[in-house]
């Protein structure tokens, strides 16, 4: 009798507390004033929030069939691996399209070179020359 | 217990999804669009386990597979389509 009264509380705790986490997160997206601020509330606080739920439906149905039920830990796990998936493509196209953001959004650390916060081109190597023309060049001029 | 929870759960996750439309129809630009549509098949996935408790019932956890898979592939060809102008090269 004991066991299924903490059971309840159990769920239903997991339950409120999936529920304040996806409003949480919804609420972040809707209140960020940038791109890359709004991303910060579905990835982690609405991934969490249905985590949570799910984990309290495996619990419910773990409990009231006496069997095991393993689905809702499936969902969990695919939510959890492809939510950061989402994220990183979703500050990719962000920054691909060159969205406005606030000042304080960029961290301009001034221990940070220009090319690392994105103000000036990247300094790439100069490529290597081909072989057999650079070869030839040198013997040209050991000739002269 | 559990009825209230059920309830307060189920209310949350709506006024979630509220907020998801609105930013849906206001946002500024496509990528916004996109995590609003991201976040809103996530919390349609949340619903779907709610109903399935309320009903008590354990039919419904095959759509949210089907939702949580095709909500993913559905997100990455949009971004991939918005990066490089073509889904598969």
């Amino acid at each position: 009798m004991t066991f299924y009264v903490i059971a309840e509380g159990v769920i239903a705790f997991l339950l409120v507390a999936g529920g304040i986490f996806a409003f949480t997160g919804s609420l972040g997206m809707l209140q960020f004033k940038d791109f890359f601020m709004r991303l910060h509330g579905p990835t982690k606080g609405t991934t969490l929030g249905i985590g949570c739920i799910l984990i309290a439906s495996m619990l419910y149905f773990t409990i009231t069939q006496r069997e095991l039920h393993v689905q809702e830990l499936l969902i969990t796990l695919f939510l959890f691996i492809t939510a950061p998936v989402t994220g990183h493509m979703l500050a990719k196209t962000g920054l691909h399209m060159h969205l406005r953001f606030i000042t304080g959004t960029r961290g301009s650390v001034p221990e940070f070179r220009d090319e690392d916060v994105g103000q000036s081109r990247v300094a790439r190597p100069a490529r290597a020359k081909h072989p057999w023309k650079y070869r030839r060049a040198k013997r040209t001029r050991m000739r002269r | 217990m559990l009825d209230t929870a059920l309830m307060i759960s189920l209310t949350l996750i709506v006024l979630a999804m509220a907020m998801n439309i609105y930013r849906l129809a206001i946002g500024p630009d496509i990528p916004d669009r996109l995590l609003a549509l991201d976040t809103l098949y996530v919390n349609s996935i949340a619903l779907i386990v709610l109903l399935g408790l309320w009903l008590n019932t354990k039919t419904y956890f095959e759509a949210a597979i089907l939702i949580a898979m095709l909500g993913f592939v559905s997100t990455m060809a949009i971004c991939r389509y918005l990066l490089r102008g073509d889904i598969i090269e």
